[in-house]
């Protein structure tokens, strides 16, 4: 037994919702009870989708328990056959229904419907919803391609992309284009927008673009495996990953299409005076495993931040984020424990959390900006705007994301030099985000520092005074790090009051 | 003078036949009442024993993540607890012994049962009783179940209700019970209702902190604010407490009806019940009728979700005008929504249970000017051109009683607005 206040992922059979209802065609026979139908809202509401989510559940009830619900589930599976006529039908069992053990799979096999029935077995207290998706996935792959005539032209399938994804919707869009560019056309995107028989066909491409490892490597795998389909490898989000993308792609296929970048801006934007503030800002990465290792990347070698932590809530990528840390010589934070990512947020004090909707509220509790970088997704990840995350426009989305919630350039300077002015001080917030009118330091902000010492929480360090009043006189944005700088300094040298000149000889020592 | 609670001539809808169906129902299970309940007890935390998909409800049934400091969490079972059941037990010792460590101000815990733990039999009640003993008496520790196999939605808050009646301390005084979890702010306005017609020994379950809780008695009248309150009505009858009977507190007739029978039951003259409501009446009548304008003459079709669609259906076809064309509940307990009953005019089907896609069905056929449906139906009901109304909202929002009475018409009305109001084709 575990204590969860807040999950990162839904249970495993949310992931293969995800999948049937990003496809069309295809329908889900959920062994489950009235409860678990509140899943259709994540589509219907979060998502916005204008269609029920294609799936029917058996919704059984306690009083159902002692008799048959078995018979429930054959009589769910053929009214959903006779009302949606669906290509392919997929079945499975919720936690509950995994629990009394009436094996939907053999029992849709002996109803002879007409249609491929594919059974799912998806551990639901064992495993969680990306792996879910990944599962689900890959058992419809398996059991309704057939070999085909590779394409005369070049094609790819993209791989992953599903219902309730992290800007999937946009990032087909820009993957389909560098692909179009690169002279080469996409044979099937799945499991969005996908039918069965599509899916029949995914062994015509040349090559598959597995978009999310998190939902599509057990696919990509198998095809590769099964029908000589080589995958690339290499996630294209951010500037320097599509251009290694592009390269994998020219390497995979012989093409030597360009590919036009004139639309690209992060680059410029990285490079022009205003961003000289980015500089070595600290941030913390958390989020699922592909869209941190890509963010990570982008923060160090594109935007010129510096990586004060990462971690990721799937375990299933636990390896993968050990390596990236050991690369970035951070700590990894492998775990799906809200209260655990808090923690260690706090303990790394960065200027910016890159996380998910769980890290803004994190953020917003510690007074740190926060952009979002990954699901879970939440109604502001689905945008009216084109919005992708991969390719040149990805790129361009992600700069103005992460900086959006920064104070500004020049702004952090003036904040600097004026912090003393009663409407344009710490707490009045950067003056782009409406909604708090500046509020006027009150007496015991803007005053004297304290008379006494400060005794720190372990006691064992006082801050002095004057040295407090100096602190405070340090841009609240790099005060967090100031102190605990100072405070790092102080016990390395075995000072226990910090003075005003123990600040200024550990800024020097920090100094680079 | 009382045409508000007089029966249609036809003599209502309580006696019709009433069509059941039992089929797929698109509905919520009982756990999603912490999402209320848990800021109403504002000592009180709601520790959840199931599974994963639980604690993903919880956070995605509002529709929104709430993330002030929760005081409600799930204990995920784990391959580990369906193993062996003694196991279980101990471990919920050690996390409920975390949790209160953790969080010294928590008086009132509950655990909550769900379908996992329904099906493996995890007793729940033993549990609650051994860390009573242990955690006794700075907090008591309440079972209920809400789970998805034996409550729906609303029902969730019933049984927790229930399950705090035999905790109630006995009294032999004549006092009057108010029950249903209500804003704040609207159970205040009821207080001062009930205190200005001269009944001052009101008490209300549940309490908002655990030392206010009310006692219990025969001597006990209640009265419910809400209708899907059946098992906290037998548990609190079984304590000798007697029910007063009344339409629910919706729309200006709703409210003067249910406060008439109160003051009824407590002997209150005719004088004084006409100059404490006199007022607010008028203020609800006039606050309604600048909603009802919009609403007058249309049609309205219910899907089952929260129990309240009797009464609302009162309201709406009595105050606003509206024609009802299927009124859906999940359960019709005619002892509670019996007086809504009667003053509904025979006409709509009245349907209990859900086959959720035969109704969709009724419902494309019949192309009602608003449905009132679940999160999960609505976007896709407007995709085909019908104007909806979240029912979750209803339970949400502040509703009951004279002050909200408008502001309940206008959940109604807004959806029909906004659908007037924009204009996203050519000009031509």
């Amino acid at each position: 037994m575990k204590l969860t206040v807040w999950t990162y992922e839904g249970p495993p059979h949310v992931g293969a919702m995800r999948v049937a209802t990003g496809m069309k065609g295809l329908h889900y026979v959920l062994h489950a009870p009235q409860g678990d139908t509140y899943a259709d809202l994540l589509f219907t509401m979060i998502e916005r989708r204008d269609h029920r989510p294609p799936v029917s559940y058996t919704t059984f009830q306690a009083r159902d328990l002692g008799a048959d619900t078995a018979h429930l589930f054959k009589d769910a599976c053929r009214d959903a056959y006779d009302r949606f006529q669906p290509e392919a039908i997929i079945v499975g069992a919720s936690c509950t229904a995994e629990l009394i053990q009436d094996d939907p799979g053999g029992l849709a096999e002996t109803m002879g419907l007409p249609v491929p029935v594919i059974p799912l077995e998806l551990p639901s207290y064992q495993r969680k919803e990306n792996f879910g998706c990944d599962e689900t996935f890959f058992q419809i792959v398996k059991h309704l391609t057939r070999p085909q005539e590779l394409t005369q032209r070049i094609t790819a399938n993209l791989l992953g992309p599903t219902g309730l994804g992290f800007r999937h919707r946009d990032d087909i869009q820009e993957i389909t284009a560098i692909l179009g560019d690169l002279g080469i056309d996409v044979n099937v995107v799945a499991p969005m927008g996908a039918t069965p028989a599509d899916i029949t066909r995914l062994p015509a491409a040349h090559f598959n673009v597995l978009m999310y490892p998190e939902t599509g490597e057990a696919a990509a795998r198998w095809l590769e495996r099964n029908h000589d389909q080589p995958y690339t490898k290499i996630v294209p989000i951010g500037v320097g990953a599509t251009r290694d993308f592009i390269a994998e792609v020219r390497a995979i296929t012989g093409v030597e299409g360009q590919v036009d970048d004139s639309r690209l801006r992060l680059p410029w934007y990285s490079k022009s005076v205003d961003s000289t503030y980015l500089t070595g800002k600290r941030v913390f990465l958390f989020g699922d495993a592909t869209h941190v290792k890509a963010a990570a990347r982008i923060a160090r070698d594109e935007m010129g931040f510096e990586v004060a932590g990462l971690g990721c809530y799937n375990r299933e990528f636990a390896r993968d984020i050990r390596a990236l840390a050991k690369e970035f010589g951070v700590e990894p934070l492998i775990t799906d424990d809200y209260l655990d990512v808090e923690k260690a947020i706090e303990a790394a004090q960065p200027e910016m959390i890159l996380g998910t909707q769980m890290e803004r509220h994190i953020g917003k509790r510690l007074g740190i900006p926060c952009a979002v970088i990954s699901a879970p997704v939440h109604v502001q990840d689905f945008p009216a705007r084109y919005s992708p995350q991969m390719g040149w426009e990805g790129a361009n989305v992600i700069f103005d994301t992460w900086v959006h919630p920064l104070v500004m350039g020049l702004e952090e300077h003036l904040l600097h030099m004026f912090r003393d002015d009663f409407e344009f001080h710490d707490a009045a917030g950067p003056s782009h985000h409406g909604g708090h009118a500046p509020r006027p330091m009150d007496a015991s902000e803007r005053d004297e520092a304290p008379a006494t010492p400060v005794v720190q929480t372990d006691g064992s360090i006082v801050w002095l005074a004057d040295a407090e009043k100096e602190l405070r006189k340090i841009p609240f944005f790099v005060r967090g790090k100031a102190r605990r700088n100072t405070e790092l300094y102080a016990a390395d040298k075995g000072v226990s009051e910090i003075s005003v000149d123990t600040l200024y000889e550990a800024k020097a020592h920090y100094a680079r | 003078m009382n045409d508000y609670t007089s029966i249609p001539s036809s003599g209502g809808c309580r006696d019709l036949p009433v069509l059941k169906e039992r089929g797929q129902r698109e509905v919520f299970c009982g756990l999603t009442g912490i999402i209320w309940l848990h800021r109403k007890m504002q000592d009180a935390f709601f520790l959840v024993v199931g599974s994963r998909t639980c604690a993903h409800l919880l956070q995605s049934a509002a529709g929104v993540m709430i993330f002030a400091e929760p005081r409600f969490g799930t204990a995920i079972l784990e391959e580990k607890d369906l193993a062996g059941l003694a196991d279980a037990q101990e471990e919920l010792d050690r996390e409920v012994d975390q949790l209160l460590s953790r969080r010294p101000d928590i008086r009132q815990l509950f655990l909550v049962g769900s379908c996992p733990s329904e099906v493996i039999k995890l007793d729940l009640a033993r549990a609650a009783e051994r860390l009573t003993q242990i955690h006794a008496p700075h907090v008591r520790v309440l079972n209920y179940s809400g789970s998805g196999i034996e409550t729906t939605f609303t029902e969730g808050e019933d049984a927790c209700l229930a399950s705090m009646v035999p905790g109630l301390a006995e009294t032999r005084e004549r006092e009057l019970l108010i029950v249903g979890a209500l804003p704040d702010v609207v159970e205040d306005q009821a207080l001062g209702l009930l205190n200005d017609l001269g009944i001052d020994r009101v008490r209300t379950l549940p309490a908002r902190r655990a030392d206010d809780a009310p006692e219990v008695g025969p001597n006990t009248v209640f009265a419910l604010t809400q209708p899907f309150l059946g098992e906290t009505h037998a548990a609190l009858t079984r304590r000798g407490a007697r029910h007063i009977q009344a339409p629910f507190p919706f729309g200006e007739e709703g409210t003067t009806a249910w406060l008439r029978a109160v003051a009824d039951e407590f002997d209150v003259s005719a004088e004084t019940f006409e100059r404490v409501t006199a007022a607010p009446r008028a203020r609800a009548r006039k606050a309604i009728a600048a909603q009802a304008a919009e609403l007058n003459g249309k049609s309205v079709f219910f899907f089952p979700d929260s129990q309240l669609e009797l009464p609302l259906a009162r309201f709406l076809t009595r105050e606003c005008g509206m024609d009802a064309i299927e009124v859906g509940a999940p359960f019709i307990h005619k002892g509670l929504v019996g007086p809504d009953m009667d003053l509904i005019a025979p006409g709509p089907v009245i349907s209990e249970g859900q086959d959720v896609d035969l109704q969709l069905d009724r419902a494309r056929a019949a192309r009602p000017d608003l449905t009132v449906c679940g999160l999960g139906l609505a976007n896709p009901l407007e995709a085909e051109g019908l104007a909806t109304k979240w029912a979750i909202e209803l339970v949400f929002t502040p509703v009951h009683f004279y002050e909200q009475a408008g502001d309940l018409a206008g959940l109604f009305s807004r959806p029909l607005r906004r659908r007037e109001r924009l204009r996203l084709e050519a000009a031509e």
